[in-house]
């Protein structure tokens, strides 16, 4: 399951990369960003996965005393609960600029920015 | 072709640095040290039944007002970047149809309760301020699409922005003076664990957070909702 899950998020994580690395449309490399991004946190999840075990929350199922035996690791969750937020707040901000571009140029093709090369 | 060739042949190099690392993980079999220290203290320290949050709002409580600060850099910036040289003009009204307005109208209220309820219960079932947050601020976009000309009022989206921030700054500060340091939960008795006003000051500060996201995501979608058709 665990395999599976981070094979899944590596798979997104390339797709993610080859769309950034081909596409020239600035609107299809964000997408492609965003895919990577959750196949980012897809692997993370996947490496705190432990068989037979269950969420990290304490109630009736799970009592404090033996919790160590039956909860999975808690840490990659709340890094990845971290990791989603501030991509909302990445992808917000490229879309912002990319609105802002178009606004200055009537394009969307990377072609067109070419200030940085040397 | 030479490019895509050439981010293929990257492609395979990374491809095979992940299935090295695929083939050769195995799970662990037992927490490890940290995860272990969390599992055996969250319980009986701070009382929280939701061990994400516990480390979230509590163990890692300074990261997370970096994270809130993060987003609202990245709101502020949005809204900078958007309203920069825009002219006004008299928007045309796109034709929103009769299913979505009454949709939006009937289910609003509910999706704002349910953001209300995952925030506040955030140290007991999986959810948080985050993620209520979130919900709240999809209520607002619900709103956006139902009405395009809508107008927010962004006084009052940086108002509970502000207020909200200040009060949680605040409850950390009070954890420096009246327990074990800087966002410190146990200003609040513990109470048992499991129940809704139980883990200290955690239920009040992940409010707190919730109010705080959704007002920056709010402020995120009425700025590109605002900014002018091209």
């Amino acid at each position: 399951m665990a395999h599976f899950a981070m094979a899944t998020g590596f798979l997104l994580i390339l797709i993610g990369a080859w769309g950034a690395l081909t596409n020239r449309n600035l609107l299809r490399m964000i997408i492609a960003f965003t895919i990577a991004d959750s196949g980012v946190n897809l692997v993370i999840i996947a490496v705190g996965y432990m068989h037979g075990r269950t969420a990290p929350i304490l109630d009736s199922a799970v009592a404090a005393a033996d919790a160590v035996q039956r909860i999975i690791d808690p840490v990659p969750q709340a890094l990845v609960l971290t990791a989603i937020v501030i991509g909302v707040g990445v992808t917000a901000l490229m879309l912002a600029y990319v609105y802002r571009l178009y606004e200055k140029r009537r394009s969307l093709d990377i072609g067109d920015f070419t200030e940085l090369k040397g | 072709m030479i490019k895509r060739l050439i981010a293929l042949a990257l492609l395979a190099a990374v491809g095979s640095v992940f299935a090295t690392l695929l083939f050769g993980y195995t799970p662990d079999a037992v927490l490890n040290l940290t995860a272990r220290y969390y599992a055996e203290h969250t319980a009986a320290d701070l009382g929280a039944a939701n061990i994400v949050t516990a480390i979230v709002v509590t163990y890692r409580g300074l990261d997370t007002l970096g994270e809130v600060t993060v987003l609202f850099l990245a709101a502020s910036i949005v809204g900078l970047v958007l309203a920069q040289g825009t002219q006004k003009k008299p928007r045309t009204p796109v034709p929103v149809g009769e299913l979505l307005t009454t949709g939006a109208r009937f289910l609003l209220p509910m999706i704002l309760l349910l953001g209300v309820y995952v925030f506040v219960n955030g140290h007991l079932t999986p959810g948080g301020g985050f993620q209520g947050g979130a919900i709240i601020a999809s209520g607002i976009l619900l709103l956006l699409l139902a009405d395009p000309l809508k107008h927010f009022s962004h006084g009052l989206i940086s108002a509970i922005e502000s207020v909200a921030g200040v009060i949680y700054v605040s409850i950390g500060l009070a954890g420096v003076f009246l327990a074990g340091g800087f966002l410190d939960n146990r200003i609040l008795p513990l109470g048992t664990l499991g129940d809704l006003a139980s883990a200290g000051a955690i239920p009040l500060i992940y409010s707190l957070i919730g109010l705080k996201v959704g007002a920056e995501f709010a402020s995120i979608l009425a700025s590109l909702s605002e900014t002018e058709e091209l």
